[in-house]
């Protein structure tokens, strides 16, 4: 946890010192934490601007491929037979809207999946629910319902093979695709 | 390997011995009331080299995987005829087997043989019925599959629905993660197979038209799910739907005239009917639970579906003319993918079972449910045309692969082995009337 706070404290820096991308438009103020396996979240209210900068400041390209920013992340994971939002990904899909809010003319497609229990036409049910629920977070955080298009595979395209929860938990997922 | 193998060997029309990859037969309560039958190895009359395949053993298996016969192994037997005259009834007697099967092969013009056979009566010595059938080369399993049939109608009193065929989705995953999908037809023991659409993305939930001669599908090439109407014969495909969101779950009316599906158009995923004639569309649910893998009944009057409109997903009866759907299953938290059996009475189904997902059979006149499989991720049941057995896919080693039960639950087979995830198998129509002459 003090690793954490350290870390976090280091990074907030960085990114004031590097927080002037050309790009960068968030009107929310926020700090980018990344754990040391590569995890990203953010973490309101530090008083940072984030969007368009790489962990050592120097990102020139574009912010939806800048490995340190949220956006770069497009995964949202659910436990079984569900489809809402957990709150670890709040943050996570809040980046993502504040981007799409401010480029109207993106447009992102939302994969829901499933893991590969029960029916396959059931599951593909299921995962429209959870790219649905996507969805409607998305808009509720102001973009532009016309930007969203969803689709759902249901089980049939996992993203890791096998058949225990390890893998499943991983199968369970909305991917947002730009 | 099989596969290329197979190709090869088609390619120099040597059709190769396919019982080289023994079937195996798993036999889950034992076999009382099976019929103890013998059928003996073929006899070739022509010169030079007896055709590869073997049609004896291709009938022997048949039968055993019914669950309704108990074929005598070749090592018991204490003769091997091929002609009436050869046989001697206290052969078979001795081996307390009831019924005798015998046939011959014979050259006939060129890449043909004639086949005939005759089925005898033990204990009272005569012969009950007898066939010859032209055939060629490569027709010899089918020929093989009708005379199980024969044999199995003759002795059991119902049709026979060995020559009949299968459909159903493999995957393989290659190095880089990419699944290739394809749709496949073979023959009901799972041999010859034959890919009718092959496809980078998602291929699902293949049925065949009530003529066997088409099979709707979804296809989610150019990354929108469709459903399409294939010929099985000549490939050529329509596209039926393609609206936003979901569509997915066709099933065919008795009639082939209309398809059962489920669309999200609206918003949620519902069943609707499609007019394949006058490609209209009606909207048969409406609620803002997940109806979906609609199955039409053979008196063409009403359709289950699945829907979790209660809160787990759970079978759902509706009048095709529309109407309230009422709930008919009520064991279990999960009862999913149902599907009817020709004799309206009975649906299999997907059931969750101490968090297995099973086979069950559901009786629609008293609510008695039976669970027919052991495995623990088991899915997508489908009946033979006769009601005999159900073909599902089920996990073996890790890999899904094709198994088929006996209907009373005694007999359980996984079918021959394919590359791959093997799924979604569905079991055709009965095939058109064969011809084959009396003897």
């Amino acid at each position: 946890m003090n690793k954490n706070l350290s870390r976090l404290a280091v990074i907030a820096a960085a990114l004031l010192f590097a927080g002037c991308s050309s790009t960068g438009t968030r009107k929310e103020s926020a700090a980018v934490v990344v754990s040391d396996k590569g995890d990203v979240q953010i973490v309101k209210g530090s008083g940072a601007q984030t969007a368009g900068a790489a962990r050592e400041g120097t990102w020139q390209g574009k912010p939806l491929d800048d490995p340190s920013s949220p956006l770069s992340r497009r995964k949202v994971y659910f436990n079984f037979d569900e489809s809402t939002i957990k709150p670890g990904y709040v943050d996570l899909l809040r980046a993502h809207a504040e981007y799409l809010s401010s480029h109207p003319l993106i447009k992102v497609t939302i994969e829901g999946h499933g893991d590969e229990r029960g029916s396959r036409e059931y599951n593909i049910g299921l995962g429209e629910r959870r790219a649905n629920t996507v969805k409607r977070f998305l808009e509720a955080e102001g973009v532009d319902p016309a930007q969203l298009n969803t689709i759902s595979y249901g089980e049939e395209s996992p993203d890791i093979l096998g058949h225990n929860e390890a893998a499943w938990s991983k199968n369970r997922r909305a991917v947002l695709v730009y | 390997m099989r596969h290329l193998k197979l190709m090869i060997l088609s390619l120099v029309t040597v059709l190769g011995n396919l019982s080289t990859h023994a079937l195996e037969i798993e036999i889950t309560e034992g076999v009382e009331g099976a019929l103890p039958i013998a059928i003996v190895p073929f006899a070739y009359r022509g010169a030079g080299n007896p055709p590869a395949q073997d049609v004896a053993a291709v009938v022997t298996a048949d039968l055993a995987r019914s669950g309704r016969f108990k074929p005598l192994p070749l090592a018991d037997m204490l003769a091997r005829p091929s002609t009436t005259d050869a046989v001697d009834f206290r052969d078979w007697r001795a081996v307390s087997v009831e019924n005798l099967v015998i046939g011959e092969i014979e050259p006939n013009g060129p890449l043909g043989y004639l086949v005939k056979f005759r089925l005898f009566d033990v204990f009272r010595g005569g012969q009950i019925t007898g066939f010859s059938f032209p055939t060629t080369q490569n027709d010899l399993r089918s020929t093989a599959h009708h005379i199980a049939d024969l044999i199995y109608e003759e002795l059991i009193g119902e049709r026979g629905a060995f020559d009949t065929r299968i459909a159903y989705i493999t995957s393989v995953r290659d190095r880089q993660g990419h699944d290739r999908m394809h749709l496949k037809v073979a023959d009901a023991d799972g041999d010859n197979p034959q890919t009718i659409v092959a496809s980078d993305e998602p291929l699902m939930s293949p049925a065949w038209s009530p003529d066997g001669k088409r099979i709707a599908y979804v296809s989610f090439e150019k990354h929108q799910p469709s459903i399409w109407v294939q010929d099985v014969f000549t490939g050529k495909r329509e596209r039926i739907t393609s609206y936003r969101g979901i569509n997915g779950a066709p099933a065919w009316s008795p009639d082939g005239r209309r398809l059962a599906l489920t669309l999200s158009k609206d918003g949620n995923p519902d069943i609707y009917i499609f007019d394949l004639r006058r490609r209209s569309l009606r909207k048969l649910t409406r609620h803002w639970a997940i109806d979906t893998e609609p199955a039409w009944s053979p008196d063409g009057k009403s359709i289950v579906f699945t829907s979790d409109r209660g809160g787990t997903p759970q079978i759902y009866r509706v009048p095709v003319s529309g109407g309230e759907p009422e709930r008919i299953t009520f064991e279990g938290n999960y009862n999913a993918r149902a599907s009817w059996a020709a004799d309206g009475r009975y649906l299999t189904l997907v059931t969750r079972v101490n968090g297995n997902f099973r086979i069950g059979l559901l009786d629609m006149e008293n609510g008695n449910l039976q669970v027919l499989s052991q495995g623990d991720l088991d899915e997508s049941p489908s009946f033979a045309p006769n009601g005999s057995m159900i073909i599902y896919a089920g996990r073996d080693d890790g890999r899904d692969v094709l198994w088929a039960v006996s209907t009373d639950g005694r007999v359980r087979q996984r079918l021959a082995t394919q590359v791959g995830d093997v799924r979604e198998p569905t079991w055709s129509p009965y095939h058109q009337q064969r011809r084959g002459s009396d003897r």
